[in-house]
C-alpha cells in the first residue's frame, strides 16, 4: 500500500517534470509542483524544490522560506498548502499558491511538510538563488553574505555565474572574496596563490583567520599549507592585513577618545563659564546636567510618538529649564558669596543635595528609561575592521556646535561683551553703565543652560538617575582646571586630550585603572602648572 | 611654678575646650556604667546601639578637629580628609580581618574570606604582618600621614592654593574610591571588610569591649584636642594663622610657608587616620564608600556649622550635624538631604562663624548692653 503510494507520487513528479518541457505553462506547473509536496518523499521533495527554482514564479521565494522555517503546512482535509504563523493554538493562514490571506484555523487540522538536513541545505541555496536575482541591492548583498557563511560546491557554482553578471561593484567584490576564500581549499597551488593575492587587501575577519590557519605549524613541523610559495604569500598577506588592522584600531581608539573627550568638554564647558569667568565654584553643575537629562525624559513622555523629534525639542527645553534653575541659584545663593569661592563651593553643594532629593521625590530614586531615537542608533560601517557608532559621531558634532555657539555668544554679542567686561574689571564695567548684577545672573544662567544641554547628550549615553550629576562633577572640574581657568579653548583641548589619553590607556590597564591614572596624572600636572594648560595672562590673571 | 602656669595657659583660656573635655570625661564615665552596670530593663540603660552612636559621633568629632586644624587655622580647604579617615580605617580593618583567622566562612587560617573567594593562594605583600597590632597601628599613622605629606609637599611647594587645592584633594579621594572598589586591589572590593571577631583577644561584640572602646575613643579625642590646642597656641600655630590670613606676607617676612603647611596638613591627616581606626572596630564595617567625596564635604560642613578656627566648634558641629543626621535618616529619611542641603546654604550665607560664632556674638552683645557707657565712648 505504502509502496504503491510512493510509486504513484514519483510518477506524478515525473509527469509534471515532463510537462515543463512539453507545455511551457510555468504557472500551472508551479501549482502542480506545490500540490505534490504534502505526499512526496524527501528525494521527491528535492526534485520539486529544484523545479520551483527553475520556474521562477512570484511567491515561490516565500514558500521556500516558509518551508525552510518549518512553517509550510498542508490541510489534512484537502492537502491544500498554506504558509502559517502561529497565534495561540490557531494558525494564521496564507495560501501558498496565491499568497493571499486565508483566515485562521485550528492547528490540529494541519500536517507539517517536513524537511531534513539535505533538503534544508538545498532550500537555502534555492532561496539564495532567488535573492541573488533580486533587483534590490541590499537583498543581493545579504544573500551573498548568507551563502558564504557555509559555502558548498553548489553555492560556489551559483556565485561564479553571478559574478559574471553582477553589476554592483560592492557585491561583486564580496562575491570575489567569497570565491577566493573557497579557492583557498583548492588542490591546485596556483589557484590558492591567486586566491591569496585577491584576498590580501581584505579586512574580513574570516579571511584573516583562514590565512592564519594556513600558516599554522603542526607538532611534526609540517605546515597546514604544504606549498612554500603559497605560504610566503599568505605570510605577506597576513602582515599586510595586520598593518591595516593596527592602523584602523588606532583611528578607532582616537575616535573613542574624542567622543569621550566631547562628553567631558560638554560637561565642563558650562562650568568653565561659571568657574572661569565668574570665579564661582558651582558644585550643583552636575545636578543641572541631571535636570537636562530628566527634561529629555519628560519631553519623551509628552511626545511618545515622535521620539526622534523629542531629542531636538529637548535641547532648547533643557537649556531653558537648567538656565532658569541656575538663575534661581544665582539670585538665591551665589549672589551673597561673590569673592568667596570656597563658600560658593559649600553652598552650591547644598543646592546639589536638595536638587538630587527633589528629583528622587518627583521621579523616584530609580533610573528613568530614556529612549534612543532611530537616527542615533546603529553605526556607520566603513569596512570590516572599522565602524563608528552614530551616537558617538553625533556627540562629537554636538560638542563642536555647542562650543562654536558659546564662542559666538561670548565674542560677538552684547551679552558676551558685558560678561567679559565684568569678569575683567567689575568696578570699571559698572562705571561704564553695565548692570553687573544682571550680567552675573545671565552668565550663571548661560553656564547652567549649557549644563542642561549636556544633560540631553548624557541621557543618550548613560543612565538617567538622581546620581547622574555626581558621576561627572569631579571629571568636569578636572577638565576645567587642566585646561586653564577662564579659557574655553583650554577646556576644549583639555577635555579632548584627557578623553583620548583615557581611551588609549584603557586596553593596557582596564577602564578603572586608566581613569585612576588620568586622575593621578592631573593631580601631578596641577603641581607643575597650577594654572592649567593655558593660563590666563595679564590683568585677567590677577584675581 | 610660672612655667607650669604658662604650660597650662592655652587650656585655661579655652572655655569651649574645657566644656569639650568635661563632656568627654562625663561620657567616658557615665556611658560605660549605664551600659554595663544597669539591667536592660532599666529606663537609664544605654543600649549597645546608642554606645555605638556615641562612639561614631566622637570619631567624626576627631575628624572634624583635623579638618578645622587645616581649614580653620591654615586656610587649606581639604575635600579629601575622608580619604585619610578611610585609609586609617582600612589599616585597622586589615588587622581585624587577620584576627578572624580560621573562623571565617571558608575557614582559611591565613587568607581573609574575600581572598579565598577570589581564588587567591597567598597574602599580597602589604597584608603581611598586619596581624600584629603594633604594625597595624603604625600603618594607621604612617599611611595617611605619608600620603598627606607627599601630597602636601607636591602641592604647597608649587603653590597650589585655594579652590585648586580643594579640587585636587577631591580628585584624590575620588581616585582612591574607585581604586578601592576594584577587587584586584586586595582590599575586598565593593564589600570592604566586615564580620570582625575580636580585637587584641577581646570579643568585639561584647558589651565590655564596646564600653572600653568608647572610653578609649573619648580619651584619644581629648588628647588630640589638647594637642591641637597646643599647636595652634604655639609659635608655629601663630605662623600657621598668619599663612591663612596673608600667605605672601608670611613668606616675605621669612617663614618657610610650605613647610608649615605640609606639616600641619600631614599631622591633620594622621588625626583623621586615627579617627578612622577608632571608627572601624566600633561600627564593624569599612568599605570604599567611605572614600566618597560627599563624606569629606559633609565633615567640612560640620566644621562650618560649629564654627571654624575654634576647634571646640568643630566638635560641636560634628556632633550637632550627626545627631540631626541620625534623627532624620531614621525618622524621615527622604527629608535628610533637604535638611543637609539647607544647612550648607544657610550656614555659608548667614552663619560664616558657625553656631559658636552666634553664641559669642550674643555674649558680646550682652556685654555691650550691660556697659552702655562703653558704646557712648
Amino acid at each position: 500500500m505504502i509502496l504503491s503510494r510512493k510509486l504513484l507520487s514519483t510518477l506524478l513528479v515525473l509527469i509534471s517534470l515532463f510537462g515543463v518541457a512539453a507545455r511551457a505553462d510555468p504557472q500551472q506547473d508551479y501549482a502542480a509542483a506545490l500540490a505534490q509536496l504534502p505526499n512526496a518523499s524527501y528525494s521527491d521533495k528535492n526534485d520539486i524544490v529544484k523545479t520551483i527554482v527553475t520556474l521562477q514564479q512570484p511567491g515561490a521565494r516565500q514558500v521556500l522560506q516558509a518551508f525552510l522555517d518549518g512553517m509550510l503546512y498542508a490541510r489534512t482535509a484537502d492537502a491544500k498548502i498554506f504558509i502559517v504563523t502561529e497565534q495561540g493554538d490557531q494558525f494564521q493562514l496564507v495560501d501558498a499558491l496565491t499568497q493571499k490571506s486565508a483566515g485562521s484555523a485550528a492547528q490540529t487540522d494541519f500536517d507539517k511538510i517536513g524537511t531534513n538536513n539535505g533538503l534544508r541545505k538545498l532550500l537555502r541555496s534555492a532561496i539564495a538563488q532567488f535573492d541573488l536575482a533580486s533587483s534590490d541591492k541590499a537583498v543581493r548583498l545579504a544573500a551573498v553574505r548568507d551563502v558564504l557563511n557555509d559555502p558548498d560546491d553548489e553555492v560556489i557554482k551559483i556565485l561564479r555565474e553571478r559574478a559574471n553578471v553582477e553589476l554592483d561593484s560592492k557585491i561583486k567584490s564580496e562575491i570575489k572574496q567569497g570565491l577566493a576564500l573557497a579557492d583557498l581549499s583548492s588542490d591546485a597551488a596556483d589557484t590558492r596563490l591567486v586566491a591569496i593575492n585577491t584576498l590580501s587587501g581584505s579586512l574580513n575577519p574570516n579571511v584573516y583567520n583562514r590565512l592564519q590557519a594556513m600558516l599554522e605549524q603542526s607538532a611534526d613541523g609540517s605546515y597546514a599549507e604544504p606549498d612554500d610559495r603559497v605560504r610566503a604569500a599568505a605570510r605577506k598577506a597576513v602582515a599586510h592585513i595586520d598593518h591595516w588592522r593596527t592602523f584602523y584600531s588606532i583611528i578607532e581608539t582616537s575616535f573613542f577618545g574624542l567622543s569621550l573627550g566631547s562628553v567631558l568638554v560638554l560637561c565642563a564647558i558650562g562650568l568653565a563659564i561659571t568657574f572661569g569667568v565668574m570665579g564661582v565654584i558651582n558644585m550643583a553643575h552636575g545636578e543641572l546636567m541631571m535636570l537636562g537629562a530628566y527634561t529629555t525624559y519628560v519631553t519623551q513622555l509628552l511626545m511618545p510618538n515622535h521620539i526622534g523629534l523629542s531629542i531636538l525639542v529637548a535641547i532648547p527645553a533643557a537649556f531653558i529649564v537648567s538656565a532658569c534653575v541656575g538663575m534661581l541659584i544665582e539670585r538665591g545663593v551665589v549672589k551673597f558669596l561673590y569673592g568667596r569661592p570656597l563658600e560658593t563651593l559649600l553652598a552650591t553643594f547644598g543646592v546639589s543635595l536638595i536638587l538630587q532629593q527633589l528629583v528622587r521625590n518627583v521621579f523616584s530614586a530609580n533610573n528613568r528609561p530614556v529612549e534612543t531615537p532611530e537616527w542615533l542608533a546603529g553605526s556607520l560601517q566603513i569596512n570590516d575592521a572599522f565602524s563608528l557608532t552614530y551616537n558617538r559621531i553625533y556627540v562629537v558634532l554636538f560638542t563642536i556646535i555647542v562650543f562654536v555657539v558659546l564662542q559666538f555668544i561670548l565674542k560677538r554679542t552684547t551679552l558676551g561683551l558685558n560678561v567679559r567686561a565684568v569678569s575683567q574689571n567689575r568696578a570699571m564695567a559698572k562705571a561704564m553703565g553695565i548692570r553687573s548684577e544682571f550680567v552675573d545672573m545671565l552668565t550663571f544662567g548661560l553656564g547652567a543652560g549649557i549644563a542642561g544641554v549636556a544633560g540631553v547628550a548624557l541621557s543618550q549615553l548613560t543612565n538617567v538617575g538622581p546620581n547622574l550629576g555626581q558621576a561627572y562633577i569631579v571629571d568636569a572640574f578636572m577638565v576645567v582646571v587642566f585646561g586653564g581657568v577662564g579659557n574655553l579653548w583650554g577646556t576644549l583641548v583639555g577635555g579632548m586630550s584627557l578623553g583620548v589619553a583615557n581611551k588609549v590607556m584603557e586596553p593596557y590597564f582596564g577602564a578603572v585603572l586608566a581613569k585612576i591614572l588620568v586622575l593621578v596624572f592631573l593631580i601631578l600636572f596641577i603641581q607643575r602648572k597650577p594654572r592649567g594648560l593655558f593660563p590666563q595672562k595679564g590683568r585677567a590673571a590677577e584675581h | 611654678m610660672n612655667s607650669v602656669s604658662n604650660f597650662f595657659s592655652p587650656l585655661r583660656t579655652d572655655r569651649g575646650g574645657q566644656a569639650v573635655l568635661i563632656t568627654l570625661a562625663l561620657v567616658a564615665i557615665i556611658v560605660p556604667i549605664l551600659h554595663l552596670a544597669l539591667p536592660q530593663s532599666s529606663p537609664l540603660y544605654v543600649s549597645s546601639y546608642s554606645v555605638t552612636l556615641v562612639a561614631k559621633y566622637m570619631c567624626y568629632a576627631l575628624l572634624a578637629i583635623s579638618v578645622d586644624l587645616v581649614w580653620g587655622y591654615c586656610g587649606i580647604l581639604s575635600l579629601g580628609h575622608g580619604a585619610f579617615f578611610a585609609l586609617g580605617g582600612y589599616a585597622m580593618g586589615m588587622y581585624l580581618m587577620r584576627q578572624i583567622g580560621s573562623r571565617g566562612v571558608y575557614g582559611d587560617p591565613i587568607l581573609p574570606d574575600f581572598m579565598v573567594f577570589l581564588n587567591w593562594h597567598e597574602l599580597p605583600w602589604f597584608w603581611h604582618g598586619m596581624n600584629m597590632f603594633w604594625l597595624a597601628m603604625l600603618m594607621v599613622i604612617l599611611v595617611p600621614g605619608l600620603l598627606a605629606y607627599l601630597f602636601g609637599w607636591l602641592a604647597f611647594r608649587s603653590r597650589v592654593t585655594g579652590v585648586y587645592l580643594s579640587i585636587i584633594t577631591q580628585a584624590l579621594t575620588y581616585a582612591l574610591m574607585i581604586a578601592f572598589f576594584r577587587n584586584d586591589m586586595g582590599f575586598g572590593g565593593n564589600n570592604g571588610f566586615t564580620d570582625f571577631k575580636d580585637i587584641l583577644g577581646f570579643d568585639i561584640n561584647k558589651p565590655s569591649t564596646h564600653a572600653t572602646l568608647v572610653v578609649i575613643t573619648a580619651l584619644v579625642l581629648a588628647l588630640s584636642y589638647i594637642a591641637c590646642r597646643y599647636i595652634v597656641s604655639s609659635r608655629a600655630g601663630r605662623v600657621i594663622q598668619a599663612v591663612r590670613d596673608a600667605e605672601s606676607r608670611a613668606r616675605f617676612i621669612g617663614y618657610r610657608v610650605e613647610s608649615y603647611k605640609v606639616w600641619v596638613f600631614a599631622f591633620s591627616a594622621v588625626l583623621a587616620g586615627i579617627a578612622g581606626a577608632l571608627y572601624v572596630p566600633q561600627i564593624g564595617i569599612i568599605n570604599p564608600s567611605e572614600f566618597s567625596p560627599i563624606n569629606s564635604i559633609e565633615i567640612v560642613i560640620c566644621v562650618a556649622v560649629g564654627g571654624r578656627g575654634t576647634l571646640y566648634g568643630a566638635v560641636a558641629g560634628a556632633v550637632l550635624v550627626n545627631v540631626l543626621k541620625t534623627y532624620f535618616t531614621t525618622a524621615i529619611p527622604e527629608f535628610w538631604l533637604y535638611v543637609l542641603g539647607a544647612i550648607f546654604i544657610l550656614v555659608t550665607i548667614f552663619l560664616p562663624k558657625g553656631v559658636v560664632g552666634l553664641l559669642e556674638s550674643k555674649k558680646a552683645r550682652d556685654k555691650a548692653d550691660a556697659v552702655p557707657e562703653a558704646k557712648a565712648a
